[in-house]
């Protein structure tokens, strides 16, 4: 089944290379995936209904394998279908493209979903790579404003990045032995410390340039600003929680004292991402470049979890905060960028200096975008305040009065200053595209209709189930 | 059958179609290179059935002494399957570019005298699958002439093109030397061995007492055969030649004449891997060679424009890669595939990329006049599906995973980790690194550069089938790699 759930999106892509109407079958195949992806959620531990394995090669073995070793894949797919299913209800073609635009969408969603749920290290690179290519082009093609250089910057730092991890998981493989994810864990014990460094350091900088760790991260804002929506919506949603998703399932079970070793100078970049990426979204002019630069900066508290879990091991809060803010911001960021879309179909523009009382005129717009800020910033009773305060207690778990604060605890206390930052960019972002005097652009704009309104509702629908009730989501991870 | 038929036959099919092509008052000479390629696939077919004098150890043609220069096992079989194979898809592409071909011959815009062009790479082709079976220095060496001689030939075929014949002039030169260094070097392992049998010289050389002679000789045999395989120091002829040869030659230099210089390789230095006394500085050399080559190779590829001198840089660096994996030596193992096969199957999903980009190449020379690659600009707007095609055959190039050519690099590195060669794996890395840089810049001025000339490309029927049947094997090898390795069992 998890073979269908992946190849779905592929064997569409074909389909639409050889002529089937895009959208269409686009949508269908995603809707499709969404049933499938929650039938999974129920039934996931049923290990004989999911699992998946083809032998690929004897030497090395290599099995073209799927399975859900445990919550966390559960929870990345279902995050995938989501998005997934939301990026091409959205998403509108520019005359004549429409095979390039929704086949790439789902080339993109085909090899996130083969990532996360493979469980063959080969083919959990491979896929991710398999998503990037159309990425690029997608970029560099269909996007906005100077999109090839943003496009050649994307190529440049996850191509380079990529290989730095290759390098990384070829070491782990060559030193475990075995390809297979799961047994991969169980040789941990094995790894000397002087590779368990060195292979620590080749992940934090691949698997970090892949999220957008500061200071590799210049790639992104750029990126998202020019993508054409779906691309930015799946890319930020999604594909990039494949790094962290890598830092969680490998890193930190294989090479634990070794990450304990960077442990500091990971702070100091997270940091990095939360307050320096911070100020920069700040002083954007741009709505579609504070957006890329917010999703960088928030990736600064998953690292926070990761963080706090490789300081302290016996810590699985830290991981479920990793996992539920992952979601939440996957889901919040695609939202935002699809609402930016729609916002610069209606006005033609995206810069704060043409906008301004766009309530009055797109009532509706500036409802869903208001919710998706506010779960930007934290609000509670949206998945991503369940997210932040968990990653928050995360860090202090294992915080004792007497021995005075940590790394960890300062880099925390430090990092919850990166809340006020959020509220004051989102908010101000709000008060000059929705409020205030109409302009030229928005006196007339066309509010959201009701088929641009179907994708967001799913999205704000996820936003308020898991902040209402993150349960459903720590469930999975028990 | 015995399997020496097939070199025989080979040779056989070139001197008919000289022959008939002389008699022939066609206009066209596409027939010979059809007919070539239909006699070369029925050769191809009768590989499967040849044998060697193991399998019939009674038959009289299994006493001859005819064996002890030639030898039939899987590793020849697969090698002589891959001058088929490659010598096959090259006749192909130069059937649809007689019309570059017939501007720069002996009358302009006619094909007078081109028929050669498509009998000459038959002949090749036998000195090739000749080499496959080399068990003999004095043999190897032979047949390698035999290669290299057609070679100058077909290097400088488009004789009024400067190019081509400046392309052709610096081949021979350096041919030549390269020649005699091969001699020179065979000359001197001769004399510290006694023999010019691969399989004596292995049993010789424990009993050597001193093995400097011997390590000299090594080291000029490296150098000679460095020039066949692109390899640091003798790689200077590779972008010029390349650039200027025509492009189905330059398709058969960076395939088939490669992989006969990688046969042979792997031929020459299996006994001296195979001991101990000889292993370590000839590892060393290999190690070196291979770090000056993938460095050279990606690095001096990073400001190319023109695409065939971008393709020239590139199949130096695959020589790189090949070569580590060769200086990371390791048999077969349950665990491991071993040095050979790795470099087999590099070579071989090598043969479907280079090819492929060959094919599509050829079309933009001829219906954009340009090789550069601004001349790629806005392909993916005129023709979509042969952009897609083009960036698959890239991205395997680059190593991108899910294609055939991810597998090979993997293959590579896997074994290079084994042998712990971490300044060769550290290099390897960069290299990669660089491969990616260099060509997504074609894929990009593909996808995002937009063309002065709308006009689409149209693809003759030869080049459409082909091109769709090397990207199909790129993919699909890209997840399942078992038939090449089942063809090396």
């Amino acid at each position: 089944m998890l073979a269908l759930l992946v190849f779905l999106p592929i064997v569409a892509f074909i389909a639409i290379l050889f002529g089937a109407p895009a959208r269409l079958t686009a949508i269908a195949a995603s809707a499709i995936n969404l049933v499938l992806g929650l039938v999974a959620v129920a039934t996931w531990k049923n290990a004989s209904l999911w699992a998946f394995s083809l032998p690929v090669l004897d030497k090395p073995a290599l099995h073209l394998a799927f399975g859900f070793t445990d919550g966390m894949s559960v929870i990345m797919v279902l995050l995938s279908v989501i998005v997934t299913l939301a990026a091409v209800l959205s998403g509108s073609a520019p005359e004549g493209k429409e095979k390039l635009y929704f086949g790439s969408s789902l080339l993109i969603s085909g090899g996130a979903l083969g990532a996360f749920a493979a469980s063959d290290l080969f083919f959990f690179y491979a896929f991710h790579e398999l998503a990037l290519v159309p990425t690029f082009i997608m970029i560099g093609m269909l996007g906005r404003g100077d999109r090839r250089d943003a496009a050649w910057k994307i190529t440049i730092y996850l191509g380079l990045g990529s290989i730095i991890l290759l390098a990384g998981l070829v070491w782990l493989a060559n030193l475990t032995g075995t390809y297979n994810m799961v047994e991969m864990v169980k040789a941990a014990g094995h790894i000397d410390l002087a590779s368990q460094k060195a292979i620590a350091a080749l992940l934090i900088v691949g698997f970090g340039t892949l999220v957008s760790l500061f200071p590799f991260h210049s790639w992104a804002a750029p990126a998202y600003a020019s993508a054409p929506a779906p691309v930015a919506m799946l890319h930020a949603g999604v594909l990039k929680k494949f790094g962290l998703y890598g830092l969680l399932r490998l890193a930190i079970p294989l090479v634990p004292e070794g990450l304990q070793f960077w442990l500091t100078p990971l702070l100091v970049l997270l940091l990095g991402n939360i307050l320096w990426v911070g100020y920069v979204t700040i002083s954007q002019k741009r709505l579609d470049l504070m957006l890329g630069n917010s999703s960088v900066m928030h990736m600064g508290y998953i690292f926070l979890a990761i963080a706090a879990l490789i300081a302290f091991p016996e810590n699985p809060l830290a991981r479920s905060a990793a996992i539920v803010l992952m979601f939440a911001h996957g889901i919040s960021i695609a939202l935002l960028f699809g609402l930016a879309d729609r916002i610069e179909r209606s006005t033609g523009s995206l810069d704060f200096a043409d906008l301004g009382g766009l309530a009055k005129s797109a009532p509706g717009l500036a409802f869903i975008f208001g919710i998706a800020a506010m779960a930007s910033i934290g609000l509670p009773g949206l998945a991503n305040f369940s997210g932040e305060i968990l990653v928050f207690l995360s860090a202090f778990k294992s915080y004792n009065g007497t021995a005075g604060l940590g790394p960890v605890q300062i880099a925390c206390v430090l990092s919850i200053w990166g809340v006020v930052i959020s509220a004051v960019y989102m908010l101000r972002a709000y008060r000059n595209v929705f409020q205030g005097p109409a302009v030229k652009s928005t006196a007339s704009a066309a509010d959201i209709t009701c088929v641009d309104r179907l994708p967001a509702i799913l999205l704000v629908l996820a936003l308020f189930a898991v902040g209402l009730y993150p349960n459903l989501l720590l469930n999975l991870l028990k | 059958m015995p399997a020496y038929y097939l070199e025989a036959l080979t040779v056989t099919l070139g001197i008919i179609l000289l022959m008939a092509e002389t008699f022939c008052s066609c206009k066209s000479k596409a027939w010979v290179g059809i007919s070539a390629a239909i006699g070369l696939a029925v050769i191809l077919c009768l590989t499967f059935i040849a044998i060697g004098p193991d399998a019939k150890p009674d038959a009289c043609w299994a006493k001859w002494p005819m064996w002890n220069f030639y030898n039939f096992d899987s590793l020849a079989k697969f090698y002589k399957i891959f001058a088929l194979v490659t010598t096959i898809f090259v006749l192909l592409l130069a059937v649809d570019y007689r019309k570059i071909l017939a501007r720069f011959t002996e009358v302009p815009d006619s094909e007078v005298g081109t028929g050669e062009f498509y009998a000459l790479p038959v002949f090749a082709c036998a000195g090739m699958m000749w080499l496959a079976s080399a068990k003999d220095l004095a043999g190897a060496f032979v047949a390698l002439e035999l290669v290299t001689v057609t070679f100058y030939i077909l290097v400088a075929y488009m004789r009024r093109n400067v190019g081509s014949l400046e392309a052709g002039v610096k081949y021979l030169i350096l041919g030549a030397l390269s020649t005699g260094f091969l001699v020179y070097g065979i000359a001197w392992v001769y004399g510290a061995t006694g023999t010019m049998s691969l399989a004596q010289i292995s049993e010789t050389i424990p009993h050597l007492k001193d093995t400097t002679a011997l390590h000299f000789g090594v080291a000029l045999v490296m150098v000679g055969l460095g020039f066949k395989i692109g390899a640091v120091p003798m790689q200077v002829w590779i972008p010029d030649v390349y650039q200027g040869a025509p492009t189905p030659a330059t398709a058969f230099l960076s395939v088939g004449s490669k992989a006969a210089g990688f046969i042979l390789t792997i031929r020459f230095f299996t006994p001296f891997l195979a001991n101990e006394a000889t292993r370590g500085p000839v590892l060393t050399l290999l190690l070196i060679i291979a770090c000056a080559t993938l460095l050279f190779g990606n690095l001096a590829a990073i400001p190319q424009t023109n695409f065939k001198r971008l393709l020239a840089y590139s199949s130096i660096a695959h020589a790189g890669f090949l070569i580590l994996a060769l200086a990371a030596w390791a048999p077969e193992t349950a665990a491991s595939l071993g040095s050979i096969k790795v470099v087999s199957f590099y070579l071989a999903t090598y043969l479907l990329m280079t090819l492929g980009v060959f094919f599509v190449l050829a079309q933009v020379r001829i219906q954009r006049d340009g090789e550069s690659i601004s001349d790629f600009n806005g392909l993916g707007k005129t023709n979509p599906l042969l952009a897609l095609a083009l960036t698959v055959l890239l991205a395997a190039l680059a190593g991108v995973p899910l294609t055939a050519g991810f597998i090979g690099k993997f293959f590579v590195f896997s074994l290079a980790v084994e042998a712990k060669l971490w300044i060769g794996i550290s290099i390897g890395f960069i290299s990669a690194a660089a491969g990616f840089y260099y060509y997504f810049s074609v894929i990009r001025a593909m996808w995002w550069n937009v063309s002065t000339d709308n006009k689409a490309i149209a693809l003759p029927c030869i080049s459409k089938v082909c091109i769709a049947l090397l990207t199909l094997a790129v993919l699909v090898l890209g997840f399942w790699p078992q038939p090449i390795l089942a063809l090396l069992k």
